[in-house]
């Protein structure tokens, strides 16, 4: 009579060989249509964003002075001859222009990101680990910058560094990025800070303290890896916040500097005209929503399969 | 400063020993014991042939398969099993409340006081639910609307099904909260459940599922989170209404000590199956099933001499995605033989009241005696 | 070792350390503060445990046994300073755990360890099986390269799971399956001291039964000495060599499992007995549950006196005496080796309240005894000797089945 303890209980679902939780995660994400039509549009977009200069038919800058005299100094319509989405009223190729747009919203996308990242995780972490009387200054710093009015902040800083390097540089854009930024760190610090809150009591944590496992290497090796995924998907899903701050700043004047223009910038200008030739405001709004799409789909995507509550449950 | 409630007790009795509900209720009303096999009209719900079925996207998963048993008037009858077995797809197929998708009960036929629960519209059962059948669910909280008071939620089923005036439904409720052992209940009405604590937050589930005088109450585990002195309370006042009201009970438990304490009669039930079924006593006395003696031998016993090593069930159940046609219990069981790897038993009588196993070895003409 | 009795709020005093204990728990005393408002200021504090003292012998199992929130865990944590203590001390082999440095703690964490009760919570879902039992060696520098991997696959042989798994992840494990996983993981370190914080509550019975026999195997094995914390008193009457009683933060009762569940001092005690479903029909209808007034009292502000007078029957019975609102009663030795903390424990001994229906004479199982004949004598399945041992190699090397 064999005892149980020695008996090797072998019944385990299929050996499928043994996939990480990233890659069943990634199985996840192909079985949902949405998530990867939303990847669809974020790699076509990153590719106008790294590639645009070399794929555009024309310069942004140029005008194509004689096609504009021909049509009596008025912007040409789309599928004329050359210019697939036709031109502003200075001549200037749409699809050139959207395709340089689409280099600085990759770049916005990016850059406020990794300021929201540098500032929100750091933060959060502190915050969340060693709680008490730490986690509630820092807590209360944010929530004052959190009721702070984003715009009104943004606005004032761009008037106020703007004829400084620091206003001038990238073409004035990397104020722009440094103002979204700060201004929205606060949602990743809360979020990381949540997260390591509930690792932190959770036992598998417990269990490493028990066995004697030094403070940093159970951030590093438990806390951090299991806190990832929510993360990802805030930064997923801040990305067209971030498109969408930079257009409506673009819009309202603020930011890129002409003769560059972003998507946002492209229908201000568009918009004098928008009786006549509609296209100029309707092509740049399509390439937003395209772009805000296409990642809201891929972060809805992430976060369902990245969900660690669905483990083990399918 | 907290002051402890001081509970009114289920009854007031003057001694601080209850009768034991058991007792109580053998003495009143012998008619309502007797179980085992009976004409149909005393079957407040017969349950034939019930497969229910998960369309997941590994496969079928069989949960509940090919099901039948009979529930009597008043009688309390136990659903016994382990996490997985079906037992409690069961009640939610008798509900009609399995989730779908990607639950769906495929075939059988659910008789309940004469209907067929199966062939009612929605607008029927949702009417049925609350009124004719009760629940009692293993969380209290979670099954409390935590945003409306207790008031409004007793309140609710009985001015949706018996039609009262609101004064006369206050009154129910206050006389219901009164009758499961709430302090006070005029004063608690508008309270929320996290006011409660769990067992009186059990207590008021109860009371909801007593509103409407139902016929039968589908209790699922309805104290496996409490504490074993709150469990005590919670389940000697589930049998002392249910006594009272004549309500017959279906309790789903993987505890062997509730279901001896409280059932008329037990169902076995294993990987969607039921194995074993007959009366209480039958079953605890002379189980003919191998995976009912290994499930008391696994169990540690407090009126048990200690030391001696638990004989368990080995391996794990299996899953229900295409099962053999084959004993189920079979892999797992120390008495298997050929003809248990090649067709599946049936459910066949055994001596004793209404006992009926399904196990080739206690056969008459098996391997064991 | 009956120098035990409580203080009533006197100094805490250590008593002398015993070679015969593993671990030594002083006045021990957690607290936690309940804060509230903006600023978080402390409104109150839960007294999770309150002036605990007991000791665990080396070799045995020392079972503790309560209803939920009357402090159990935090002691079975407390024990291991995986909980500050507010006060008292908890002494490892006569070491006191509370006064060393983080750095002397950890290398002390080789000796005891934490078996949870979540199979679900308690492993990482981002690490391998065999990630999260190397973790211990690698922290203790125990063994490196093949030799870690070679202890990494004994350690699954020994809790019986297939060596082959170590690259699969929780999740693809059920719920006894990582419990056993928790169980290696323990004895990465080969540890002296266990606290089993409700290891099977979360597990099916048929499963409950296999974890709890590995765990008294790797005892007998292993010379392991356990905290067994659990709500079942049956579980705990099963494996334990003494049981301990808690009610809101306190020890009520402590003795050998044959002396509490049979002549138990304390009236709680006998209301939770008294509480027990019993899996036997004769039993139950016998059984009279002991009525208990109201719910447990809040550990922010306990009673006076006797915590256990709010609701306790021998109090009402014994017409209110007055010293069990005014003094708390202190552990008073009733037998050797059997404590209880009531003024009237002699009143209750008289009583058969809560354990009338308890007939411990019997050994009993389910299984009959012509079944057993059959086992005895190898006739109960029709797979011969031979067909055994064929089938026994391919058990040990467990090659993963389709």
């Amino acid at each position: 009579m064999a005892t149980t303890t020695t008996v090797i209980d072998r019944r385990l679902p299929k050996p499928k060989q043994s996939a990480g939780l990233w890659s069943d995660a990634f199985g996840r994400l192909r079985k949902n249509r949405l998530a990867l039509f939303g990847l669809v549009l974020v790699i076509l977009f990153l590719i106008a964003g790294a590639f645009g200069p070399i794929l555009a038919p024309w310069d942004y800058k140029v005008q194509d002075l004689q096609a504009i005299f021909a049509n009596g100094n008025r912007p040409i319509k789309p599928l004329s001859p050359g210019h697939l989405l036709g031109t502003d009223s200075l001549g200037r190729d749409l699809l050139s222009r959207l395709l340089d747009g689409a280099r600085i919203s990759v770049t916005v996308a990016f850059v406020v990101q990794i300021v929201i990242l540098s500032i929100g995780v750091p933060i959060g972490a502190v915050a969340g680990w060693f709680g008490g009387r730490l986690d509630n200054i820092l807590m209360r710093f944010t929530d004052v910058i959190y009721a702070f009015p984003d715009l009104l902040f943004i606005i004032l800083l761009s008037v106020a560094f703007r004829e400084t390097a620091f206003g001038q540089a990238l073409d004035g854009l990397f104020l722009v990025f440094v103002a979204i930024g700060l201004t929205s760190w606060v949602t990743v610090a809360r979020l990381v800070r949540g997260q390591l809150m509930a690792l932190k009591e959770t036992e598998f944590v417990e269990a490493a303290r028990a066995i004697g496992v030094s403070d940093a290497r159970i951030v590093v090796r438990h806390l951090l890896p299991n806190g990832l995924s929510p993360i990802i998907v805030a930064i997923t899903l801040g990305i067209p916040s971030a498109i969408l701050a930079e257009s409506t700043l673009a819009f309202i004047g603020v930011g890129v500097q002409p003769p560059r223009a972003s998507w946002g910038s492209l229908i201000a200008d568009g918009e004098k005209y928008v009786r006549g030739d509609p296209h100029l405001v309707l092509f740049p709004a399509i390439f937003i929503a395209l772009a805000l799409i296409g990642f809201t789909f891929l972060g809805d995507g992430l976060r369902d399969a990245l969900d660690p509550k669905l483990k083990g449950k399918q | 400063m907290e002051r402890p409630e001081r509970e009114v007790s289920s009854a007031d009795l003057p001694s601080i020993i209850e009768l034991s509900p058991d007792e109580a209720r053998r003495s009143s009303s012998e008619s309502v014991t007797a179980t085992g096999v009976t004409r149909n009209a005393d079957k407040l719900l017969e349950v034939r042939g019930l497969k229910t079925q998960f369309f997941t996207a590994d496969g079928v998963i069989q949960a509940v398969d090919d099901v039948s048993f009979d529930v009597g008037y008043g009688e309390t009858l136990g659903l016994v099993g382990e996490s997985g077995c079906g037992k409690s797809v069961t009640a939610l197929s008798i509900a009609r409340l399995v989730p779908d998708p990607p639950g769906k009960i495929v075939a059988g036929q659910i008789m309940f006081d004469g209907i067929d629960l199966l062939k009612l519209s929605n607008e029927a059962m949702r009417k049925l639910r609350g009124k004719e059948i009760g629940f009692i669910f293993q969380d209290p909280l979670t099954s409390l609307n935590p945003t409306l008071t207790i008031g409004y939620q007793i309140g609710e089923a009985i001015r949706e099904h018996m039609g009262l005036s609101s004064k006369a439904a206050r009154d129910r409720v206050v006389e219901l909260l009164a009758k499961v052992g709430i302090p006070r209940p005029a004063d608690r009405l508008k309270d929320y459940p996290h006011q409660f604590s769990g067992g009186m937050r059990q207590r008021v589930m109860i009371a909801i599922a007593l509103s409407c005088d139902p016929k039968l109450i589908l209790a699922d585990e309805p104290t496996t989170a409490l504490d074993v002195t709150i469990q005590a309370q919670i389940l000697e006042l589930i049998q002392k209404l249910s006594h009272e009201f004549g309500t017959a009970v279906l309790l789903i438990t993987h505890d062997l000590g509730i279901a001896a304490g409280m059932c008329d009669r037990v169902n076995v039930m294993y990987a969607g199956r039921i194995v074993e079924t007959g009366s209480v006593d039958t079953m605890f006395e002379n189980p003919r099933m191998p995976y009912a003696w290994g499930l008391l031998d696994s169990l540690p016993r407090i009126d048990d001499i200690r030391g001696a090593k638990l004989r368990t069930i080995e391996g794990l159940p299996p899953l229900l995605i295409a099962p053999p046609d084959a004993c189920r219990f079979g892999p797992r069981c120390r008495y298997v033989r050929d003809i248990c790897r090649e067709d599946e038993p049936e459910l066949t009588a055994r001596p004793g009241e209404g006992h009926l196993a399904r196990c080739w070895a206690t056969e008459p003409g098996g391997w064991i005696s | 070792m009956d120098q035990l009795t409580a203080t009533a709020g006197a100094a805490p005093r250590v008593r002398p350390h015993d070679t015969k204990n593993i671990v030594e728990v002083d006045d021990l005393k957690v607290y936690f503060p309940i804060r509230a408002g903006i600023f978080k200021t402390v409104k109150g504090t839960v007294k999770a445990v309150d002036d605990v003292t007991f000791e665990v012998r080396r070799g045995e199992t020392l079972g503790l046994v309560g209803e939920s929130g009357c402090g159990k865990s935090t002691i079975g944590r407390a024990m291991i300073r995986l909980r500050e203590p507010t006060g008292g001390t908890v002494r490892f082999d006569g070491v006191d755990l509370t006064s060393l440095k983080s750095g002397a703690l950890r290398k002390m964490r080789r000796r005891m360890q934490i078996i949870f009760q979540d199979p679900y919570g308690s492993l990482d879902p981002r690490m391998t099986v065999g990630s999260i039992i190397s973790e211990p060696i690698e922290t203790h520098h125990l063994a490196d390269g093949e030799a870690k991997k070679e202890r990494v696959a004994d350690l699954l042989r020994i809790v019986g799971l297939d060596p082959n798994y170590v690259k699969r992840y929780p999740h693809e494990f059920s719920g006894g399956q990582r419990q056993r996983i928790g169980v290696a993981r323990a004895l990465a370190v080969e540890p002296e001291f266990i606290v089993c914080d409700e290891p099977i509550s979360a597990l099916d019975v048929s499963i409950q039964a296999q974890v709890l026999n590995l765990l008294t195997d790797l005892r007998d094995r292993l010379g392991l000495t356990y905290l067994f914390v659990a709500h079942d008193l049956s579980v705990v009457k099963h494996i334990s060599d003494r049981v301990a009683v808690m009610y809101l933060g306190k020890i009520v009762e402590v003795g050998p499992p044959d002396l509490v569940y049979t002549v138990p001092g304390h009236p709680y005690t006998r209301a939770l007995l008294s509480a027990v479903p019993v899996p036997d029909p004769v039993a139950e209808r016998k059984r009279r549950r002991v009525i208990l007034q109201g719910d447990v009292p809040s550990p922010v502000n306990p009673p006076p006196g006797c915590r256990f007078h709010t609701r306790c029957w021998l109090y009402e019975r014994l017409g209110k005496p007055e010293n069990c609102r005014t003094i708390d009663p202190p552990l008073q030795v009733l037998t050797t080796d059997h404590r209880a903390a009531c003024h009237w424990a002699d009143e209750a001994l008289k009583t058969d309240v809560g354990i009338a229906h308890l007939d411990q004479s019997l050994v009993r199982h389910g299984t009959p005894d012509s079944a057993l004949e059959l086992l005895k004598t190898g006739k109960a399945t029709d797979v011969t000797e031979a067909e055994v041992a064929a089938a026994a190699p391919a058990a040990d090397t467990g090659a993963p089945l389709s």
